[in-house]
């Protein structure tokens, strides 16, 4: 099946401008026929209902030609860099560089954030955009526990998000009870439903619990569009309100905080304290999980991710073990919903769609699946990224899908790309993840 | 009971296109041990390649409708299978010694990509189009409610009965079906032996993808209609048929296919049609808890 050292002959014939040539015009072929009726020709319902169509070669032809380039291009790098198994060394002092980087990263970043507000405080966009990204950074890192630490392919995340958001919804609207009262119990209701979730799926692994996960997260979503007089259906709840200061309101009324400090009201504060209150619950969610990673139990997920049969030999309960997980990364997902909610001060279904679910997997998989700094950094690309395409909105998930395609075959492991096991054997090393081959899912 | 029979029919009709769907998903999973996340999109694709080419030869004055929709089928298989290759050349081979999520996020980032793809290049608008096959028998009456059975209904399910034939052929008596038993087993010793894997992997995507377009042609031909979303939810619902009958058994994908469309069908007409998906997503739970194998599948042995 594979090949052994390719010799001359072999090298000869895998190079040389002709077979460039010919695997790009095997290339721009496919290409033709693929897009030949996909894009050459654009259908469309007509005034009278009726189907009318027009063509597009010209549109047809760039694509064959970018294509045909690309095709080109990639063969050219390919020869040019190399078998693509050639491990490339890196030198000892540009080691250290990273090394020290890469121990400086996360406090700077950390401090920065705490600053955000301060540098940006006039800039209500960028506000605004940072707490969306910490929201996702909360969520990956929430995510993290189940798919990075304990390898529980969850595709349903957003299930628990949803249960979390619509919580402190339902709770606030209905019973006028307070964010703050609500937020643990939103955590607590998310962390029900994934111990829920995580008893029958207790036997399944890899792919079966992937797919099973998404049925729940389907299954969730369906429901509350179709409960109507409880969820309020496809119209969402509205009307949310929004989390107050020890109990005073961050209003214009002399009630308001502002008033009692005695500063001139702006909307701004509020979404600063909305931001900072993110960024507790984000740290919250990390120095938990920090923490659980040094107990028993987060010792336990992360042998249950190496492998489940020498788990279970070694006496580890598997079904505690799993169940925790889900109940823990359920627990964040409730907590990151009910911000949701009050911030947005409505929701509904569409937010909860399996595209959320695989844009929060997507950030712990770029981040490296297990590694905390990673994930916040891919957060900030992810969303980041789909800021640049604010203008293309329908492109951006055609974009986001390719990423994730290449990045599975550019880098399997997301950037960072080592998985350090938390506890060692008298020294510290840590393991490439080119060396590392999955357990069972 | 009249009742019941019309219900018999129409569940039939929709458990048969699941059916051919499903085939690609057990296909695949019995021979490179993934689920093809991205199949569902792919009879989403062919469901858009028989429109388009429909409309285009329609255009061109061809009226006899028979040879007219038997040039869309070849074309769309045609095509189409050409579109399961692409996504397994790009998206499956490279990951096919990586580690066990890769593929599996591959596959979701390919759902993605054609998804989106043919929101991009089609719109996102549902493209209606009128009636092609009309007409049908009446076969039987009482208290005013009538049993229909429709030519289209009919058309879908030889079609199917057709090609699951043909298809059980291949496997069973040819060459190609002998090289994908091989490498269902033991890719590595079915390699020694001089099969080629890469191939035979390559041929399963092409046919799944082939069988996907004729079940998306007969679901435009039954509905009428076509989306660029359509792919998700029907790619789930096959995908549970698979499982229901034991992934990687061929008859068993059938059978559950049937079974699902059943089930739906029968819930939508005695329960509610707003939580029919939830019936078939909770089947999917219940029969990956209860019997993992599925009714004809081989149990499946953990090695260490």
């Amino acid at each position: 099946m594979t090949t052994s050292a390719p010799d001359s002959n072999q090298a000869a014939r895998d190079s040389g401008i002709p077979v460039i040539l010919k695997k790009a015009l095997i290339s721009a072929f496919v290409a033709l026929v693929l897009f030949l009726l996909m894009i050459g020709i654009r259908t469309e319902a007509g005034p009278t209902g009726q189907l009318i169509y027009w063509t597009r070669f010209g549109d047809l032809a760039a694509i064959v030609a970018t294509v045909f380039g690309g095709s080109v291009i990639i063969e050219v790098l390919r020869q040019w860099l190399g078998p693509a198994d050639t491990r490339q060394i890196v030198p000892p002092l540009v080691q250290n560089a990273f090394a020290v980087a890469g121990r400086l990263i996360a406090p700077a970043l950390l401090i920065f954030t705490l600053l955000v507000p301060a540098i940006f405080y006039n800039q209500r966009y960028i506000l605004d955009l940072s707490i969306l990204v910490l929201t996702y950074v909360m969520l990956g890192w929430g995510l993290n526990v189940v798919v990075g630490l304990a390898g529980l392919l969850d595709l349903g995340y957003v299930a628990f998000y949803a249960v979390g958001a619509y919580s402190y919804a339902l709770l606030a609207t209905n019973f006028g009870l307070s964010f703050w009262v609500c937020l643990p119990l939103a955590g607590i209701l998310a962390s029900f439903w994934g111990v829920l979730l995580g008893f029958p799926v207790l036997r399944l692994r890899g792919d079966y619990l992937a797919i099973v996960t998404l049925a729940f997260g389907e299954i969730i979503r369906l429901v509350i569009i179709n409960w109507q007089s409880l969820t309020g259906g496809p119209n969402g709840v509205s009307g949310i309100p929004r989390p107050t200061f020890f109990g005073i309101p961050l209003t214009p009324g002399d009630d308001g905080l502002a008033a009692k400090l005695g500063i001139e009201f702006s909307p701004t504060h509020r979404i600063v304290f909305l931001f900072y209150i993110i960024l507790a619950l984000a740290l919250l969610t990390n120095w938990v999980t920090i923490r659980l990673r040094r107990l028993p139990i987060g010792r336990a997920w992360e042998a249950l991710r190496e492998d489940e049969v020498a788990c279970r030999a070694l006496g580890i309960n598997t079904t505690t073990t799993k169940l925790t997980a889900f109940a823990t990364g359920a627990l964040f997902g409730g907590f990151a919903g009910a911000f949701f909610a009050t911030r947005q001060g409505f929701i509904s279904p569409e937010s909860f769609t399996f595209q959320e679910s695989a844009l929060v997997l997507a950030i712990v998989v770029l981040g490296g699946m297990g590694s905390q700094l990673g994930v916040a950094l891919a957060a900030l690309a992810m969303i980041g990224g789909f800021e640049l395409f604010r203008g293309l909105e329908q492109y951006r998930m055609l974009v986001f899908g390719m990423a994730m395609v290449l990045l599975m075959i550019w880098r399997p492991r997301g950037i960072i790309g080592h998985r350090a096991p938390t506890v060692y054997l008298k020294e510290s090393q840590a393991i490439s993840s080119d060396l590392v081959k999955e357990g069972h899912g | 009971m009249v009742y019941f029979a019309q219900q018999l029919i129409n569940g039939l009709v929709l458990g048969s296109i699941y059916g051919l769907i499903a085939i690609g998903y057990t296909m695949v999973y019995g021979i490179v041990g993934m689920i093809n996340f991205a199949h569902g999109d792919i009879f989403m694709i062919g469901g858009f390649i028989a429109l388009i080419s429909f409309l285009v030869l329609v255009s061109f004055g061809l009226t006899a409708i028979p040879v007219v929709l038997l040039i869309v089928l070849l074309v769309a298989m045609a095509i189409t299978a050409l579109y399961g290759w692409t996504v397994e050349r790009i998206a499956y081979r490279p990951l096919r010694h990586s580690f066990r999520l890769a593929p599996m996020l591959s596959a979701i980032g390919m759902s993605f990509v054609l998804i989106n793809f043919s929101q991009v290049a089609q719109g996102a608008r549902v493209k209606p189009i009128p009636p092609i096959i009309t007409g049908g028998y009446e076969l039987a009456e009482r208290n005013g409610f009538v049993v229909q059975l429709s030519n289209i209904q009919i058309v879908v399910v030889i079609t199917t009965v057709v090609l699951l034939a043909v298809f059980t052929w291949l496997v069973a008596r040819t060459r190609l079906g002998r090289d994908m038993r091989a490498c269902e087993q033991d890719q590595t010793m079915a390699a020694l032996l001089g099969v080629d894997v890469d191939r035979t992997i390559s041929m399963t995507f092409v046919i799944g993808a082939a069988l996907a377009a004729v079940a998306g042609m007969m679901y435009l031909l039954y509905y009428g209609l076509v989306d660029f979303f359509m792919g998700f939810v029907a790619g789930i619902k096959a995908f549970t048929a698979a499982v229901l009958g034991g992934i990687g058994s061929l008859p068993g994908a059938m059978l559950g296919g049937l079974l699902i469309g059943l089930i739906e069908t029968f819930w939508s007409a005695y329960f509610s049609v707003e939580y029919k998906d939830v019936a078939a997503f909770s089947i999917l739970i219940v029969v990956l808890i209860f019997l993992p194998t599925g009714l004809l599948g081989r149990p499946e042995v953990e090695k260490v």
